[in-house]
């Protein structure tokens, strides 16, 4: 991780929708090559947050930069620079593995040459070099998660969201997801992701938790757990959102 | 015996959905189903609402069989599937009220039972459901599983994707519908939830591993597994302690490693290695599995076995 090197840089945002206010001042930044958790209860505001910075929905007011882009004028800069994967959605099922690897590396302009090599490199460490002709939707989902977020990272973004990305895949699986977010980011990406898995906020360099459109907490897993006087992330949430 | 699963069997095309599924559930239990997205589960709690007919084998709630009586069993059970199942162009009221009628019965003779977790959405009864958050979708569901106050309550993965409070909170309110004598079959990808259950069925790719009361103490001396902590960063230490022999498997927990030993004599190895290592940020200790262990060693048996006689895992 890269001190000082601000990948996402956010000031006072502000998201209302009519007299709802979606996100109430959030100010964070997240270095180069981190992993930041955005954690937070269903409803929270974390879904108005990640739009407004994957440049698909302006914030109300603040001053956002992501990959050193601004999110009024410059999002399909923006666009070019990050991944994006969540559980709900993420390869098409229709597709073979091979399909949905050119697919998505072509809507980023990756030259036929190099789709090729990277796609041959990415089949091979993933294992799945024999199913590449199978459809997606006749893949168990760990593999489908596990080939979701290789995708969304194939372009070589600088940041990647993730957005609940292990939900309902078993606990290996989940686990060697988690390794695989840890490898990227020695290659120097910088992972944001949202989960419902306390154990996973432990993973993350740094973690912010929202209530109610506010971040009310922010920092690494073990100073919140100082902070709080808990024994694991599960009771600083727990703390924080029933106060 | 509130449900007796007789050696069910069911496929769909070639792949196997379920294999050879026996269990019991004593009434007013508290059991659990636990396994990853397609481990077969909804498939069995649908076989179990008499919404699909097994292959094989047989399925009885409460003395019914959920094919040659299935009138008689969707009326003693309830069932909250996965997806979200009310009708989202009806408010609040209005859907309760709907699934009431269809039970040939009122909200009123059973508002006791519902009323806890009612009340909480009872303020928004005018509100389309589709207005709803998630939270308060998932209440109402209940509250429409629960109206005609069932024998059995099937509940197919409640609290997916639902938040830390929402989901402590949901099994809080499952206790207090147990204690109505209420028997309750739960499914869920969340270890910590099966802790909560009276016993725990473990499913993974359509079979039935195992079936452990999480209360009761693991039998000592299976294996040896270790939990080393840091509280500074485990990430590094995980793939030193895979390079060892002494080592079966090694997970992230949370800030812990769990590192489970091939033997219990290799304990010293690692120790000393850990001694080592020389790290102040570094703990350990000797653990006792939980069910996510046991879960998660079962997954590596099933795989070491398929590897063994050259199966695929797909």
């Amino acid at each position: 991780m890269i001190q000082g090197e601000h990948m996402i840089e956010v000031r006072d945002l502000v998201k209302k929708f009519g007299s709802f206010t979606a996100n109430d001042r959030l100010t964070f930044y997240v270095n180069k090559g981190e992993i930041f958790g955005f954690l937070g209860a269903n409803g929270a505001g974390k879904t108005t947050a990640i739009r407004i910075l994957c440049g698909l929905s302006y914030p109300t007011s603040g001053y956002i930069r992501v990959a050193g882009h601004d999110v009024y004028r410059e999002r399909e800069k923006i666009k070019k620079k990050i991944g994006y994967m969540s559980q709900k959605f993420s390869l098409y099922e229709d597709l073979t593995v091979s399909e949905n690897i050119r697919l998505y590396a072509g809507i980023y302009r990756l030259g036929r040459k190099q789709i090729l090599k990277r796609e041959e490199q990415l089949l091979e460490r993933l294992g799945m070099t024999q199913i590449r002709n199978r459809l997606i939707g006749q893949i168990p989902l760990g593999w489908k998660q596990k080939l979701a977020f290789s995708v969304a990272i194939f372009h070589q973004p600088a940041v990647v969201f993730l957005d609940e990305p292990t939900g309902g895949v078993d606990p290996i699986t989940r686990r060697q997801f988690w390794e695989m977010i840890h490898d990227a980011t020695e290659e120097g990406i910088t992972v944001f992701v949202t989960t419902h898995y306390m154990d996973e906020a432990e993973y993350c360099d740094r973690v912010s938790i929202m209530v109610e459109g506010r971040i009310d907490a922010l920092d690494t897993p073990a100073a919140l757990k100082r902070q709080f006087q808990s024994e694991n992330m599960n009771e600083v949430f727990l703390k924080l959102a029933r106060r | 015996m509130s449900l007796v699963a007789d050696h069910i069997d069911l496929s769909f095309e070639e792949i196997r959905a379920l294999q050879q599924i026996s269990f019991e559930v004593q009434d007013g239990e508290l059991f659990g189903l636990i396994g990853p997205d397609g481990a077969g589960k909804t498939s069995l709690f649908r076989i179990m609402a008499s919404l699909l007919v097994p292959d094989a084998g047989r399925c009885i709630m409460q003395g019914f069989d959920v094919v040659k009586d299935y009138r008689e069993v969707r009326k003693i059970i309830g069932y909250m599937p996965g997806r979200f199942s009310l009708y989202m162009d009806l408010s609040v009221e209005e859907n309760l009220n709907f699934y009431a009628r269809v039970f040939g019965t009122s909200v009123s003779e059973n508002y006791d039972l519902i009323r806890e977790v009612y009340q909480q959405i009872a303020p928004f009864g005018k509100r389309l459901a589709r207005k709803l958050s998630g939270g308060m979708k998932q209440k109402l569901a209940l509250s429409c599983a629960l109206i005609h106050r069932p024998r059995i309550l099937l509940l197919d993965e409640p609290t997916t994707g639902v938040d830390a409070v929402s989901r402590r909170e949901f099994w809080e309110m499952l206790k207090r519908i147990q204690k109505q004598g209420i028997t309750i079959v739960v499914s869920t990808p969340y270890m910590d939830e099966a802790e909560l259950c009276d016993r725990v069925a473990m499913i993974q790719k359509g079979k039935l591993l195992e079936i452990t009361d999480p209360s009761l103490p693991v039998p000592e001396d299976t294996e040896a597994l270790f939990s080393i902590r840091s509280s500074k960063e485990i990430y590094p230490y995980l793939k030193e302690i895979r390079k060892m022999d002494i080592c079966r498997s090694a997970w992230l927990f949370g800030d812990k490693l769990h590192v489970r030993l091939h033997a219990k004599k290799d304990e010293g190895e690692l120790i000393s290695q850990i001694e080592a290592w020389n790290d102040p940020a570094l703990t350990y200790e000797a653990i006792r599995p939980s069910i996510e262990d046991r879960f998660m060693g079962l997954m590596e048996l099933e795989h070491e076995s398929g590897l063994e006689n050259g199966g695929n895992s797909l």
